[in-house]
């Protein structure tokens, strides 16, 4: 993988990216259940399917490789960037350049350190790495929700996650149609503004949750 | 017009460089940026001084020779336009002006604010011609080539070689450069034979050099003085993994390499 060719890593990088964002939206799907107020009946049943399914956990093997792709690719790509300007330039660029776009080993590494996070809450408990707390059973990923959910500073650092995605989401998807070749001026004035709307949507549905059961609920 | 201005002074490549500070006064708004560093340099000659040294030649844009990072910005604050292009009416008057070389790993700096841009003659002589002699200049309509491709193969020739994208990009990548050059080739029939293992040797010839990865935030597009289009990129990375795709001319080129 060291070896690929800059372009190779890139779209390999491009790849595993995309099918994180459809991903997302499966996840997202799952956690707006969490509003429905049928006591967590359907979120509940939704979470059991996805953990027992054998296709599903199939996928889930694809998926934690996509994570490493990605999480790898992005760190050498970075890091060989860095190494391209050796001497920095004393006066701060000003070039005309989406502002997004800049920050996105940033907007990474923080997404990253919430992936963490997110793992030690819900995917550590569910496989016996990290004990659950008190009077919740490892597997109720409801009522581990509605804890977290409960205290005002995860909920803020799990919508400060999610902005960060958003913005990070924002510039990678257009970025990785232009990195795989498909940048045509008839069509990628729509994938930027689809690359928008997804991006606001995955920050915003997934901030929702959060913001019902702590104000609304 | 008055200017301060902060240049980056470097006796060598080994040398350690630094900023240096320098007053030039009565400058007028109609002379263009190299005239006031002529004046700058001459002031510096006649007080025994070390005049700076900058790359410069045709002044008037179609050479590529030129370069300076302007205020954070290649070729300074004017879009389209190359530094030799550039007059000081564009600056406020005893405005403060930093004047930097282009900074990559793969532009070392040769003294001041020259570097040496040789990495792209090295890419161009990794693939970037046709191999054949493709004899004088054609009669009109002898080969057949549709008018939005010319179009765009002389678009993509339009790019000088100055290294605005590299000194522009956030990670000193060519990517713009070779785009263009892959780009305005292979769209042409007596380019297009040589297209998938022309736009590999190149990206192996970029890679070893130390230029960075794109990463899509358009800084050279926004720079480019001749204003190349990131769309030669995406054709550039569509040929490569159309080329990589292809398993046996694949070998063939790595045989070749």
């Amino acid at each position: 993988m060291l070896m690929y060719s800059s372009i190779t890593r890139k779209v390999l990088m491009a790849l595993a990216g995309l099918f994180l964002v459809t991903f997302l939206l499966v996840h997202l799907g799952i956690n707006l259940l969490l509003l429905k107020s049928d006591g967590g009946a359907a979120f509940t049943e939704a979470a059991t399917f996805m953990a027992t399914n054998p296709i599903i956990k199939v996928f889930e093997i694809v998926l934690f490789a996509g994570f490493l792709l990605h999480i790898f690719f992005g760190m050498l790509v970075s890091g060989q960037n860095r190494a391209a300007r050796a001497t920095r330039y004393e006066c701060a660029n000003a070039s005309d350049t989406s502002f997004f776009s800049k920050y996105m080993f940033h907007t990474g590494i923080i997404v990253l350190i919430f992936l963490l996070l997110h793992f030690i809450d819900f995917y550590f408990i569910k496989t016996g790495l990290v004990a659950p707390p008190p009077g919740i059973e490892r597997h109720d990923f409801y009522h581990r929700a509605l804890l977290l959910f409960s205290s005002p500073w995860y909920s803020l650092i799990y919508i400060a996650g999610f902005v960060s995605l958003g913005i990070h989401l924002n510039h990678a998807i257009q970025s990785a149609f232009q990195t795989l070749g498909w940048n045509h001026s008839h069509y990628m004035g729509t994938v930027k503004l689809a690359s928008t709307i997804y991006s606001v949507c995955i920050a915003a549905g997934y901030s929702l949750v959060p913001v019902y059961l702590l104000l609304i609920k | 017009m008055n200017f301060t201005l902060k240049i980056w002074r470097q006796k060598n490549a080994e040398a350690k460089g630094g900023m240096v500070s320098y007053e030039v006064s009565g400058i007028s708004s109609d002379s263009s940026f190299f005239e006031m560093l002529d004046i700058l340099n001459q002031q510096l000659i006649e007080s025994g001084g070390d005049p700076v040294s900058f790359d410069h030649d045709c002044r008037e844009g179609i050479c590529g020779t030129c370069s300076l990072y302007i205020n954070g910005r290649p070729h300074g604050p004017v879009k389209g336009v190359t530094t030799c292009q550039l007059h000081m009416r564009s600056f406020r008057d005893g405005e403060t002006i930093h004047i930097e070389p282009w900074r990559a790993k793969a532009f070392p700096v040769i003294r001041d604010l020259i570097v040496d841009r040789s990495a792209f003659d090295k890419v161009i002589q990794a693939g970037g011609y046709v191999s054949v002699n493709s004899g004088g200049v054609p009669d009109a309509n002898t080969i057949p080539v549709e008018k939005s491709k010319s179009d765009s193969a002389f678009d993509a020739a339009a790019c000088i070689g100055c290294g605005a994208c590299v000194a522009a990009c956030s990670n000193a990548a060519a990517m713009l450069f070779i785009g263009a050059k892959v780009s305005h080739l292979a769209l042409l029939p007596q380019g297009r034979v040589e297209a998938e293992k022309r736009v590999q040797k190149m990206v192996a010839c970029m890679d070893q050099l130390g230029f960075g990865n794109c990463s899509n935030t358009y800084a050279c597009e926004a720079e480019c003085p001749k204003g190349i289009s990131v769309v030669n990129i995406a054709r550039m990375n569509r040929g490569f993994l159309k080329a990589k795709l292809m398993a046996d001319k694949a070998k063939e080129i790595r045989d070749s390499m």
